[in-house]
């Protein structure tokens, strides 16, 4: 009988059987639940922190500009327009005009404890500029190239080291997220893999007088294949309980010491729906192919 | 219909089980199939029910043509056979009822049927009484007759028993092929593999020997001396 075909009370059969098989080989279920629940809070852990240090980074990166300024000749109306210009460029995010005035009052507001010794100093000594703000940090030399070729810029100035360290950090933490995971992932699937080795052990002179009556492998399979997905399913459910609170805990520690307020961390809410989703799928992945890939030696009775 | 025409059968090995066999089983015939150990009985077996595939020649078993049958087809095909085994192969965890009703689970029966088709079969076999009992409570024979009903529920044409009294004394042995003697009867084909001169002896049977891969004897004479070849 076909998969397809399969009636109501067969499924009803299967899933009992499945489900049973998860309390009659209780310690091993157990084992693979905790070893599920570990790979998976490790797994979520690290995506947390991933997506939070790209938040920060990505934050950071914002303030790293190019400093963009006009040719002193050029009368106030005239640099003015040289935004237009920039704007042009694709990678420019914004462009703020930044008139030599204000550009003196900054100056001495940052440097307000000698303000006497720039008392005397004109905004004419200085330019006027252009703070220019990038869509991706990563091609800021090119932009800068580009920025440079339009009529009335004078010189820039752009942090390149600055702004390549930190798309390194992105994509360190990129490859080492997708490294953390996949490893994890598989150890996942290797316990539960053997959990339903094991199982199937358990059971071969079963399953071998399954085979001898006529029951198809389709039918044999699937009440492994369910025990599988349910202590995969079981195994994100405890792992999301798990993280939630971990990651509550942990945000409420770092908060209560950071009190420069130089970490922003996202509330767990905004990683409700992504967690929630990846821990099912790889609770569902880990249980359905790791159970899946394990039955099939002992089908050729 | 058992159908066997010039069988040869090899193992990877090198061993050569099977000869060059040619046998036919009707339908609704009795038959006992005997020979020494490794004389090729449970090749014939293991080629009737798809476990083997011959290496040359063809097996034909009600319908199937067993030498180019496809894997997905094999589970139909064992739907028609009912194997026996000498040591039972029962599920110890489930009653007597559990066990015949398996069988019936795992090719996708309805609930219904089962109600109705396991009750039958237990009191085919005499174990009606004993439905809720689980294997260990029961004596060797009566764990045969359990296999047996386990073998008979999904209505197979063909009934396979390897060694079906090798566990019993004589009185229960007798029992047993009094047993199997009613089921075919009922127009089951019955094919019995057995070592039992004297069992064999007490029914007027076809005898299929094979000795070495070949068959020796087939006919109504009785049990073929193989012993003294």
């Amino acid at each position: 009988m076909g998969i397809t075909t399969m009636k109501i009370n067969n499924l009803g059969y299967l899933l009992v059987e499945g489900i049973k098989g998860i309390f009659l080989r209780g310690f091993m279920s157990f084992a693979a639940v905790c070893v599920t629940v570990a790979c998976l809070l490790i797994v979520g852990s690290f995506s947390s922190l991933v997506y939070n240090v790209n938040i920060m980074v990505e934050e950071l990166n914002k303030t790293n500009e190019i400093m963009v300024y006009v040719d002193s000749e050029l009368s106030e109306a005239e640099a003015r327009s040289v935004g237009t210009e920039l704007n042009r460029i694709d990678n420019v995010l914004q462009a703020t005009f930044v008139s030599r005035d204000v550009a003196l009052a900054e100056f001495i507001a940052d440097h307000a404890d000698e303000a006497e010794a720039f008392s005397g100093v004109e905004p004419e000594t200085l330019r006027h500029r252009f703070v220019v703000v990038l869509e991706d940090n990563s091609k800021m030399e090119q932009t800068d190239e580009l920025i440079k070729q339009i009529p009335g810029v004078a010189k820039t100035s752009a942090a390149y080291e600055l702004a390549e360290g930190f798309t390194t950090l992105q994509r360190v933490l990129h490859i080492a997220s997708i490294a953390v995971i996949a490893v994890l992932l598989l150890v996942s699937l290797l316990i539960i893999s053997n959990t339903v080795k094991l199982a199937m052990y358990d059971r071969r002179d079963e399953i071998a007088i399954m085979k001898m009556v006529g029951a198809t492998n389709g039918f044999i399979r699937l009440p492994f294949v369910v025990e599988g997905f349910f202590l995969g399913m079981i195994g994100a459910a405890v792992a999301f309980g798990l993280e939630w609170l971990m990651y509550d805990a942990l945000v409420e520690q770092l908060e209560s010491v950071d009190s420069l307020n130089l970490l922003n961390f996202v509330p767990f809410s905004e990683l409700l729906v992504p967690m929630v989703a990846t821990f099912v799928a790889a609770g569902a992945f880990v249980g359905i192919v790791g159970s899946w890939t394990s039955i099939r030696k002992f089908m050729d009775v | 219909m058992i159908a066997f025409t010039d069988v040869e059968k090899s193992y990877t090995v090198g061993t050569k089980a099977l000869r060059g066999i040619s046998l036919q089983i009707e339908d609704g015939e009795f038959a006992f199939l005997v020979g020494p150990s490794g004389s090729g009985k449970s090749t014939i077996i293991k080629l009737i029910t798809g476990e083997l595939k011959p290496t040359a020649g063809s097996v034909h078993v009600n319908g199937y043509s067993l030498e180019r049958i496809r894997k997905r087809e094999i589970p139909y095909l064992r739907r028609t056979l009912g194997v026996v085994f000498q040591d039972f192969r029962l599920i110890d965890t489930k009653t007597v009822y559990d066990n015949v009703a398996f069988a019936m689970r795992v090719i996708g029966a309805r609930e219904r049927e089962i109600k109705e088709r396991v009750p039958y079969v237990l009191d085919l076999v005499g174990l009606e009484s004993k439905a809720r009992r689980h294997p260990g409570e029961l004596s060797g024979g009566e764990q045969q007759r359990l296999a047996i009903a386990r073998a008979l529920v999904n209505n197979p044409s063909t009934i396979i028993a390897d060694e079906p009294t090798g566990n019993l004394d004589p009185a229960r042995s007798y029992e047993i092929m009094l047993l199997l003697q009613e089921i075919n009867n009922l127009g089951n084909t019955m094919l019995v593999v057995t070592h039992e001169h004297d069992l064999v002896e007490q029914f007027s049977k076809r005898v299929i020997a094979i000795n070495e891969g070949l068959v020796i004897s087939d006919g109504m004479d009785g049990y073929y001396d193989y012993e003294n070849q």
